[in-house]
C-alpha cells in the first residue's frame, strides 16, 4: 500500500517532465499508473469482500509511537477504488480539457499529488499519518482552486477553502490527539480493539466536537458550506475530482471511520442528523436557484454530503447500507456530470443554463452520458441512484421519530435532485438551439471517455449487470461492516415490493417533477426566502477577514513602530511580566540561608559595574554612553575570568570589543545627540521603572538559584565523560561541539541568519537611497 | 576609514598575529580554553580592525571570499561533520555522534587525535567570522 501511495507521488513529481516530452499524449501515459493501481486494488475485492483486513506498518517516529501504518478494509477499499479509478479518467479528461494550457504540466503535478494524498488518507491506520495526508489534501486543493492564479476570484476562493479546511484540520489534530490519549493507542485499529469505551470517557465531548469540526469543514456542512460553491473557480477536472467525488468526502469518510468508536450516542445521532439534513436541504434548494452549471452541481454535492453525514448519524442498519450504496452512486454520477458540464463549457464557451438549449444536435455523445448520469442523480429506476435512495429511506424509517423528521427534509432534498437533473440535462440539451449552441462542437475521446464509463457504470450497477449479490455481499457489505464494526452485508435489489420506502420515492419523484415544471415559481420563492433570511455567510466571511486584518494592523502599529526604544520597552516588559509572574505564581521567591563568600575583588568589580551603569544613564553623548556600558561588560568578563570560566570570559571580552566597533560604525552615521531625544520626562520615568523591574526580577531569580541546593550530577557527568567520551579536557568546549553539538548548530545558524539579515537590510536601504526616495524615518 | 598612519602600520603587524592566534585558539580549544566560537570572534575582530584601518574594500580583499560564502561553507561544514555518524561502524548512529581517529604511541599513550567535533568547530569558526564580518562590512560600506 505504501508502494501504491509512493508511486503516485513519484508520478506527480515526474508529470511535468513527461508532459514536456510528449505534450499531446502525456495524459494517456500518466493515466496508466493510476489505472494499474486501480487494477491492483481490484484484486483485493475478493479477500476484503470476504471480511479480510490487510495491514502494513513501517516505523516512522518510533520515539513518539508514530507509524506509517496502513489498513485496507471495505471502507478504505471502496474509497481507494474511487480515488484511483475516477482519478484515471480525470487525468485523461484534463489532457483534453486543458489542451494547450501553458501550465498543463504543473496541473498534472498538483492533481496527481492530490491523488496520492487522498489515497494515503483513506488507507492510513495511524491517526497522525491520517492527519498528515488530510492536510496534504487541503494544500493540494488550495493549489488547484487557485490554479488560474491571475484571476482575483480564484485566489480568494483558494484562500477561503484553505483557511476553512485548515482551521478544521487544526481542530481535527487536537481531537485525534485527545482520542489517542483517551484510547491509549494512535492507530484506528488499536483504538477499535482497545475495548475502552470512548463514549463513556470524560474527554468524549471535546473529542467529538473537535473531530466534527474537522469533518464538517472538510465536507462543507452548513455553516461551513460556503467555500465549496466558490471552489468551482477551479478548472473543471478539479471540481469533478476533488470537490465532488473525493476530497470533500474525506470528512464523510472520517465520520464513517469514527462511527464504531464515537457513534451511536444521542449527541452524535442528533448532531449529525441535524447538520446533515439541513445541509442536504440547503444544498438542494440552492441548486435550483443557480444558473451556472457547475454551481448547480456544487450545490447538489452539498446535498449529497449532507445526506451521507445524516446517514452516518442515524446509524441504523439500513442507514449504514445506504451510506455504502449512495456513496458509490454519487461518486459515479457526479464525476460524470461534472466532466460533462466541463465538455459543454468547452464546446460552447458558456456554462450559463439560461444561454444553453438545443445542444442535442451538436453534442450527442456528451448528451447521452449526461442524461444517464442525471437520471441516476434524479434517483429514477433502474439507475443505481434509485437503489441508493430506496436504502436511504429505509434507513430513515428505521430511526423512529427522529427518522420521520429527517424524512420530511430529505423528501424535499431528493426532489430537488430531480429538478437539478432537469437543469443540467433537459434545459441545455432540448428545445430550439440557442445562439451558444449554434457553434457548439463535440470534444475528443479524452473528454467523453470518463463520463461514458462512469455514467454507464451507474446504469449497469442499477440493472445488475454486475451481480447484485456479489457486490452487496462483497465490497458494499464490507463497507457496511467497517461502519458498524461488526459483520454486515447489503442485499441490493431494484424491485423490492410495495414498501413504505417505495411510496416515499413516488412522492419524491412527483414533487421533483412539479419543482422542475414550476421552476420559475420555485426560483422566485427561493429568492424571496434568501432575501428574507439574509443568510450570506460568504459576505460575512469577507467581514471576518477584514476585521482580522484590522486587528493585525492595529497590533503591529502599536508594537512595531520602527523605533528601537519601543521594541526594547515591549521586549523587557514582556520578559519581566513572564518571569516575574512565574516567580510569584509558582512560589519561586526564595532567599538563600547563607550568602556565598564575597571577596574584595568581587565587591570592587560589582562597584565598577554600578558606576558604569550610572555613567550610562547620565551620559550626555552616545559615545560616552557606549563607553560607560563597556565598563559594565568588561567587569562581567573579569568576573568570569576570576571565578574560573575563562572560555566565557574571553567570549565576553571579544563580544564587548566587537560591540564597540559595530556601534562606533553606526554612530558615525547618526546625527548628534540632542537633549530630550530619549523621550519626555514621563517616558523616561516609565522606561526607568521597566529597567528597575527587570533588574529586580533578575535579582530574585539569581537569589532563588543560590537558595536551591546545587545539583552536581550533570557537572560530574560532563567532567567524567569529557575526556573519556569526547577526548577533550576543556569541558566547556566538549559540551559545545560534542555533547550538545546540535544546540550549537542551531546557535550558529542564528549567527548566520543575523549576519545575512543585516546584509540584506542595509543593502535594501542602500538601494532605496540610491533611487532617491526617503531612506526611512528612524534608524534600523 | 581613518587614514591613520599609526593605526595602519600597527594593523599590518597585528593582523597576521591575530589571525594565527585565532587559529591557534580554535585548535587548542578542545583541551584548553578556546574553541571555534572564541577563535571566530578573534578573527572577526582582526578583520574589523583591518577594515577600520584600510577600509571595507581592503578588508574584503583580505577575506578572499564573500562573507556569505563563508557563512554557507561554515554551516555546511558543521552539518557534514554530523553526517559522519551515519556511516560509522555499528550502523547509522544518531546525527552528530562524534567519530574519532586517534593514533597511539608504542607505549600506549595517546598521540595525534582528530575527530568530527574538530570539524564541527571549524564550521562554527567560519560561521562566526562570516556572520560578523558581514555585519561590519555592510555597516562600513553604507555611504
Amino acid at each position: 500500500m505504501l508502494t501504491a501511495v509512493l508511486a503516485i507521488f513519484v508520478l506527480a513529481a515526474l508529470a511535468p517532465t513527461v508532459h514536456r516530452m510528449t505534450p499531446s499524449f502525456s495524459h494517456w501515459l500518466l493515466a496508466l499508473v493510476p489505472a494499474a493501481i486501480t487494477v491492483w486494488f481490484a484484486t483485493f475485492l475478493g479477500p476484503v469482500g470476504a471480511g479480510e483486513v490487510v495491514t502494513q506498518s513501517i516505523p516512522w517516529i518510533p520515539t513518539l509511537g508514530v507509524e506509517l501504518a496502513f489498513r485496507l478494509d471495505g471502507l478504505s477499499l471502496l474509497f481507494a477504488l474511487l480515488i484511483t479509478g475516477i482519478g484515471t479518467f480525470i487525468v485523461i479528461y484534463s489532457g483534453g480539457y486543458l489542451h494547450g494550457h501553458e501550465h498543463q504540466g504543473r496541473f498534472y503535478l498538483f492533481i496527481i499529488a492530490f491523488m496520492g494524498a487522498m489515497l494515503g488518507l483513506v488507507l492510513a491506520d495511524d491517526i497522525i499519518t491520517l492527519f498528515v495526508f488530510w492536510e496534504l489534501t487541503s494544500i493540494t486543493s488550495f493549489l488547484l482552486i487557485g490554479f488560474n492564479h491571475e484571476d482575483a476570484s480564484s485566489r480568494r476562493s483558494a484562500v477561503q477553502a484553505l483557511l476553512v479546511t485548515a482551521f478544521g484540520g487544526l481542530a481535527l489534530l487536537a481531537g485525534l490527539v485527545l482520542l489517542g490519549i483517551a484510547a491509549g493507542s494512535f492507530t484506528l485499529s488499536g483504538i477499535e480493539a482497545s475495548g475502552i469505551d470512548i463514549r463513556a470517557h470524560a474527554l468524549y465531548l471535546p473529542i467529538l466536537v473537535l473531530i466534527l469540526l474537522g469533518a464538517f469543514t472538510k465536507s462543507a456542512q452548513v455553516p461551513f458550506h460556503f467555500w465549496l460553491p466558490n471552489a468551482m473557480d477551479a478548472p473543471t477536472p478539479v471540481s469533478a475530482y476533488l470537490h465532488s467525488a473525493t476530497m470533500v468526502k474525506a470528512g464523510v469518510y472520517l465520520l464513517a471511520r469514527m462511527n464504531p468508536t464515537l457513534g451511536a450516542t444521542e449527541v452524535w445521532t442528533i448532531t449529525l442528523a441535524a447538520f446533515g439534513t439541513v445541509t442536504a436541504l440547503w444544498g438542494g434548494l440552492m441548486a435550483l436557484r443557480s444558473t451556472d452549471l457547475k454551481k448547480v452541481l456544487a450545490y447538489t454535492t452539498l446535498m449529497a454530503l449532507g445526506t451521507l453525514v445524516m446517514l452516518v448519524g442515524l446509524g441504523t442498519e439500513y442507514a449504514m447500507k445506504a451510506y455504502a450504496v449512495f456513496l458509490l452512486a454519487h461518486s459515479l454520477y457526479k464525476g460524470a456530470l461534472f466532466m460533462g458540464a466541463g465538455s459543454v463549457d468547452h464546446g460552447t464557451g458558456t456554462r450559463d443554463v439560461r444561454e444553453l438549449s438545443g445542444l442535442w444536435q451538436k453534442m450527442k455523445i456528451t448528451g447521452v452520458f449526461i442524461a444517464l448520469a442525471a437520471l441516476s442523480m434524479a434517483g429514477l429506476p433502474p439507475f443505481f441512484g434509485f437503489i441508493g435512495k430506496e436504502f436511504m429511506y429505509e434507513g430513515m424509517l428505521q430511526a423512529g421519530t427522529l427518522g420521520l423528521l429527517v424524512v420530511a427534509g430529505m423528501v424535499i432534498a431528493n426532489a430537488t435532485m430531480l429538478g437539478a437533473a432537469g437543469l443540467v440535462f433537459w434545459k441545455p440539451f432540448t428545445g430550439q438551439p440557442s445562439e451558444a449552441a449554434e457553434h457548439a462542437h463535440e470534444g475528443g475521446p479524452s473528454l467523453w471517455l470518463g463520463p461514458a464509463v462512469l455514467a454507464s457504470l451507474g446504469l449497469a450497477l442499477g440493472l445488475g449487470a454486475i451481480p447484485h449479490e456479489g457486490l452487496g455481499e462483497g465490497l458494499l457489505g464490507a463497507v457496511a461492516t467497517s461502519l458498524k464494526g461488526e459483520a454486515a452485508k447489503v442485499d441490493l435489489y431494484l424491485w423490492h415490493g410495495l414498501t413504505p420506502a417505495l411510496g416515499i420515492s413516488v412522492v419524491t419523484i412527483a414533487l421533483g417533477l412539479g419543482m422542475f415544471l414550476g421552476l420559475g415559481g420555485v426560483k422566485r420563492g427561493l429568492d424571496g426566502l434568501a432575501r428574507a433570511s439574509r443568510v450570506n455567510v460568504d459576505a460575512a466571511w469577507d467581514h471576518v477577514l477584514a476585521g482580522l486584518n484590522a486587528v493585525a494592523v492595529a497590533v503591529t502599529r502599536a508594537t512595531q513602530t520602527g523605533k528601537l526604544r519601543d521594541y526594547m520597552v515591549w521586549t523587557f516588559t514582556g520578559i519581566t511580566l513572564m518571569l516575574g509572574g512565574t516567580l510569584l505564581l509558582r512560589d519561586g521567591i526564595l532567599l538563600p540561608r547563607e550568602m556565598p563568600e564575597t571577596s574584595y575583588l568581587g565587591i570592587f568589580m560589582a562597584a565598577l559595574m554600578v558606576v558604569g551603569t550610572i555613567g550610562t544613564i547620565l551620559a550626555f553623548s552616545r559615545l560616552a554612553a557606549i563607553v560607560s556600558l563597556s565598563v559594565v561588560g568588561l567587569s562581567i568578563a573579569m568576573f568570569f575570568l576570576v571565578y574560573g570560566a575563562p572560555d566565557v570570559g574571553i567570549t565576553q571580552l571579544m563580544v564587548e570589543t566587537l560591540t564597540v566597533i559595530i556601534i562606533v560604525l553606526v554612530l558615525a552615521k547618526l546625527p548628534a545627540f540632542r537633549k530630550g531625544e530619549d523621550g519626555t520626562g514621563g517616558e523616561r520615568a516609565r522606561n526607568g521603572a521597566i529597567a528597575v523591574a527587570m533588574g529586580a526580577v533578575t535579582t530574585a531569580i539569581l537569589l532563588a538559584v543560590i537558595a536551591v541546593p546545587y545539583e552536581l550530577d550533570l557537572t560530574r557527568y560532563f567532567a567524567e565523560q569529557s575526556y573519556v567520551g569526547g577526548y577533550g579536557r576543556n569541558v566547556v568546549n566538549v559540551i559545545l561541539v560534542d555533547f550538545r553539538a546540535f544546540d550549537t548548530l542551531g546557535e550558529v545558524t542564528v549567527v548566520a541568519v543575523a549576519g545575512l539579515g543585516v546584509l540584506a537590510l542595509l543593502k535594501a536601504r542602500m538601494g532605496r537611497t540610491r533611487t532617491g526616495s526617503q531612506a526611512g524615518g528612524d534608524q534600523p | 576609514m581613518m587614514h591613520s598612519l599609526i593605526l595602519q602600520t600597527a594593523t599590518r603587524m597585528l593582523i597576521a598575529l591575530m589571525l594565527v592566534f585565532a587559529l591557534f585558539i580554535l585548535w587548542r580549544g578542545h583541551n584548553e580554553p578556546g574553541g571555534g566560537f572564541i577563535g571566530g570572534l578573534i578573527a572577526a575582530v582582526a578583520f574589523a580592525l583591518h577594515g577600520l584601518a584600510f577600509g571595507a574594500k581592503e578588508m574584503r580583499k583580505l577575506l578572499i571570499a564573500d562573507p556569505r560564502t563563508i557563512i554557507a561553507a561554515g554551516l555546511a561544514t558543521a552539518v557534514v561533520s554530523g553526517l559522519f555518524a551515519l556511516f560509522k561502524d555499528g550502523g547509522p548512529l544518531p546525527f552528530m555522534t562524534g567519530a574519532w581517529y586517534i593514533t597511539y604511541t608504542e607505549t600506549g599513550e595517546k598521540g595525534f587525535a582528530i575527530g568530527t567535533p574538530v570539524l564541527f568547530d571549524v564550521g562554527v569558526f567560519l560561521v562566526v567570522v562570516g556572520g560578523i564580518v558581514a555585519m561590519v562590512q555592510s555597516l562600513m560600506e553604507e555611504h
